[in-house]
């Protein structure tokens, strides 16, 4: 039994006072693997994004099919898909403007803000800690207390705007099932871009913000009935934020590969009905 | 089915100290805490460990099993391997007094920073009525046995010493939320929270709901809803704005 030096000026578990223990972590588990995971998550999210987004090609498929990266429509290039721009084109078309450019930068701060999210780039990108029980590698913290991570603070009114992209989203899949020539349609793509603006409320209606707006900040439900029971139901959604968050960055990677893969031609799109 | 493990125990004070190496009995059904009981019984007499009631409601058995939080009576052998080394340790956060026994009083300090439960001008005890709707967010936080595990895993204070000053930690921010959300308290407690409590260094990691033996969900349920009314107060111009309307018309 040898007792471990401590280091002058010290700091966190090795502060004096505390016990001398000799090393950083005694985690003996996998630590490492959920940070790992995730920042290979993000990346290969926000990878295949930035190429859709500036891709500017394969967006709208069947002559129905808009895919989410691409919604609304509002640029002077989406002239070259007729029948994509459900909300008039005013953009310039320029290869480092992307056709959706009025709603991704807000989707992308939306999630950004978003209160899992930020656990997780904490987590795995800031290493703050990279786990519980294992040290931070910062020699200073000031948590969301300082620019620019006290802008964390208007993550409700990027939930306002995600709102209005949802029912945009929706639009954009109910519209789906009306083809130009052959009227009511059914495919696969219907199903998929369903599916997909489906799990994307759920991940909107869930966020903690919402929650907060609903109800959250009364102190007196038994006078706000309503607003109880709204509080209610996004509360038992919101504990399932963190899995609607990984599943809609997954739906909308595979919905924007099946339009893409339709407009492309290398698939065909199934029809069901019509 | 009993047998041999094996365990690595810090012995100590503020001082210095260093691991040590047993080979302790393990019976079938045995908790972390009951070994070191025989740890005691048989070859270290005077280890020291802070424990009460071995049913996971005192909040006396907390320490770092495998560099974890955890209390040590809840805690199973039956999850760790036979050949597997279990290491036991002080909690990290708080000064060692000797082996196992931490200094809390930092806990003690915060708590008491926290202004108590202020009912309504003239209602006396035994007039208050509430709602169980009311009530049920603040009874969560109650089942809090304050074993001081949210604490001791607190990034904030774990690894920076210097914050200990500014940062009331979870356990106490829950309190604050808890008072904040009681239908009949009347006192502010937003700004303080943010000001004096610290509530802004919370960067929503969820290490502390991650070790709660509880099982409250102090993150998801405390605060980040006291950083929702923080965000209402300072920085939401429209809540402030309707606040304002509201506040002319009465």
């Amino acid at each position: 039994m040898t007792a471990p030096a401590r280091d002058v000026g010290s700091r966190g578990v090795d502060s004096p006072g505390r016990a001398a223990v000799g090393a950083r972590t005694l985690r003996t588990d996998r630590w490492w693997l959920p940070p790992a995971a995730t920042t290979i998550g993000i990346l290969i999210f926000l990878v295949y994004a930035t190429v859709r987004a500036f891709q500017q090609q394969y967006f709208f498929a069947d002559e129905r099919y808009l895919t989410p990266f691409y919604s609304p429509c509002v640029s002077y290039g989406c002239a070259s898909e007729p029948g994509s721009a459900h909300f008039g084109m005013f953009l310039p078309d320029h290869p480092l403007i992307p056709y959706a450019a009025l709603s991704l930068p807000f989707l992308l701060l939306f999630r950004l803000t978003c209160y899992y999210y930020r656990k997780a780039y904490y987590r795995s990108f800031a290493l703050a800690p990279a786990a519980c029980a294992v040290p931070e590698p910062h020699a200073t913290y000031h948590g969301e207390t300082r620019f620019p991570l006290i802008l964390q603070n208007s993550h409700r009114y990027f939930f306002y705007l995600a709102v209005v992209i949802s029912v945009i989203n929706t639009y954009d899949a109910i519209v789906a099932f009306r083809h130009p020539t052959d009227g009511f349609v059914v495919g696969v793509g219907n199903l998929v871009l369903l599916a997909n603006v489906t799990l994307l409320w759920c991940y909107t209606l869930s966020c903690h913000s919402c929650r907060h707006v609903m109800g959250g900040r009364l102190t007196h439900f038994s006078k706000h009935p309503v607003r109880y029971r709204l509080w209610t139901w996004v509360s038992a959604l919101n504990t399932r934020h963190a899995t609607f968050a990984w599943i809609t960055l997954g739906t909308l990677i595979l919905t924007d590969l099946y339009v893409a893969l339709v407009a492309s031609g290398t698939i065909t799109d199934l029809r069901l009905i019509g | 089915m009993s047998y041999t493990g094996q365990f690595r125990v810090w012995r100590g004070d503020a001082d210095g100290g260093a691991l040590a190496d047993f080979r302790v009995e393990v019976n079938e059904g045995e908790v972390v805490l009951d070994v070191l009981h025989r740890l005691q019984a048989t070859q270290a007499p005077d280890l020291a460990v802070r424990w009460n009631c071995k049913a996971g409601k005192c909040g006396s058995c907390s320490a770092e099993i495998n560099g974890k939080p955890r209390l040590l009576c809840m805690t199973r052998m039956s999850v760790f391997e036979h050949d597997e080394v279990v290491t036991v340790t002080p909690m990290r956060t708080f000064p060692v007094i000797r082996d196992l026994v931490t200094d809390v009083s930092y806990n003690y300090t915060k708590a008491r920073e926290i202004p108590s439960f202020t009912p309504p001008a003239g209602l006396a005890p035994g007039e208050y009525r509430m709602g169980q709707a009311d009530v049920g967010r603040s009874q969560e936080f109650r089942k809090c046995i304050e074993c001081f595990l949210c604490q001791d895993t607190c990034h904030v204070v774990r690894d920076h010493e210097e914050n200990k000053e500014s940062f009331a930690g979870p356990r106490f921010l829950m309190r604050i939320a808890e008072l904040e959300m009681h239908p009949l308290d009347v006192a502010d407690r937003v700004s303080a929270a943010q000001d004096e409590h610290g509530l802004g260094r919370c960067n929503i990691t969820k290490c502390c709901t991650d070790v709660c033996p509880e099982g409250i969900k102090i993150t998801d349920n405390a605060l980040i809803p006291m950083k929702e009314r923080v965000a209402d107060r300072r920085y939401d111009p429209l809540v402030w704005l309707g606040r304002t309307i509201s506040r002319r018309r009465d």
